[in-house]
């Protein structure tokens, strides 16, 4: 019991973010509607996006903005920073989250267009006859 | 497609008055803001991509609170396709640029041979024409998928 | 169909909390990911690059050919909405 209850205060924010992942998972296989799976692809995103930032902070640590004076004179101590690093890689992955909305509903329009729905069942029915 | 307008609720509402005002008022801080975010990247928090959605953030502003032919009037296609390949342009060449100048692709410290700063300036000054590169594009594209995707394509009647 | 979303669902969702037990605790400064290449970073960045921001710096300067290619991927979104949607004017 003390064992379990250790590993959940160590661990609980990738819990949550694993309930985040899921609900995303299954809206994106679970609904019919191609504008609700598109929406569960942004929490899934979201979800991964806020795991790997969580998992580079460090306990009692400052901004990874530092002051450039006091730098040059004393040096930084790097256990006190938090990691830049997952900034870097999630910057890249919000911009890819963006990109892939932004083709999607283009081509969401498109099928509306052609189809006449956007109900998935209804449109392989059409693709199918 | 012709839309009959009988129903109360599917009039267009028009110009508005509290809108209008607000919005004029608020489009240049905000583009003001987010060259600010832009150029402050080495000492804040910010850079290219961040200063950029909130300038192009300021486009979208307007061809909501407005009209979409209002947007157009302030940025038009043509503008808006030369910078987002300006933008792109500035990041690739300025890479090229190093390379030719003896150093490896992307090595701004290179540029030392051009103009003498020292090779730990031209770091922070590459970084920042980069940054610029960066933030026209990021703008533009916002801008434009904006446009693209309220007006089904044909760019004349927006949301 | 939503039951087997839902079965499929919640057993992704038990399969990556059992997969949590070999994370680092949240906060802990010895953590895999701070330890090689970060403090490389982190101390080098006024040193080499006089940049105070430590994720410009790497986002600019030690990683900018990802950044390149991040910049050609939202130009390439811009440039297939406009393809897919814009009609020749007939």
């Amino acid at each position: 019991m003390d064992a379990i209850l250790t590993e959940v205060i160590a661990k609980y924010n990738y819990w949550i973010y694993v309930v985040l992942m899921m609900i995303g998972f299954y809206a994106m296989i679970g609904k019919n509607n191609l504008v609700k799976k598109l929406l569960g692809m942004n929490i899934f995103q979201t979800a991964i996006i806020l795991m790997f930032i969580s998992s580079g902070v460090k306990k009692g640590g400052l901004i990874p903005v530092l002051d450039k004076q006091a730098a040059l004179e004393h040096g930084v101590n790097s256990a006190l920073i938090n990691n830049p690093v997952p900034h870097v890689l999630m910057l890249t992955a919000i911009v890819v989250s963006v990109s892939v909305t932004g083709v999607a509903l283009a081509l969401m329009q498109r099928i509306h267009r052609r189809y006449g729905t956007l109900e998935e069942n209804e449109i392989l029915e059409k693709m199918d006859r | 497609m012709k839309k009959d307008y009988s129903l109360p609720q599917d009039r267009p509402i028009g110009p508005s008055l509290i809108i209008g005002t607000a919005v004029r008022v608020m489009i240049p801080f905000v583009q003001l803001f987010g060259l600010y975010v832009i150029a402050h990247g080495h000492y804040s928090p910010g850079g290219g991509f961040q200063g950029g959605v909130a300038l192009g953030a300021s486009f979208i502003l307007m061809a909501i609170a407005f009209d979409l032919k209002t947007s157009l009037r302030f940025f038009s296609i043509r503008a808006n396709a030369l910078m987002a390949s300006s933008g792109v342009f500035l990041y690739t060449g300025t890479g090229v640029l190093c390379a030719l100048l003896g150093g490896l692709f992307l090595d701004y410290s290179a540029m030392d041979a051009l103009l003498a700063l020292g090779p730990v300036e031209w770091r922070s000054m590459g970084v920042f024409i980069v940054e610029l590169g960066v933030g026209l594009a990021v703008t533009s594209i916002m801008a434009s998928l904006f446009w693209d995707l309220s007006s089904g394509g044909d760019l004349e009647k927006g949301l | 169909m939503k039951r087997i979303a839902l079965i499929s669902t919640l057993l992704a969702g038990a399969l990556l909390i059992w997969g949590t037990r070999d994370f680092p605790s949240w906060g802990d400064p010895n953590a895999p990911a701070s330890r090689h290449v970060s403090p490389t970073y982190i101390e080098g960045t006024v040193k080499d690059t006089s940049i105070p921001n430590a994720v410009t710096s790497v986002l600019g300067d030690y990683r900018g050919y990802d950044t390149m290619f991040e910049t050609v991927v939202i130009f390439c979104a811009g440039v297939v909405v406009v393809s897919v949607l814009r009609r020749p004017d007939a």
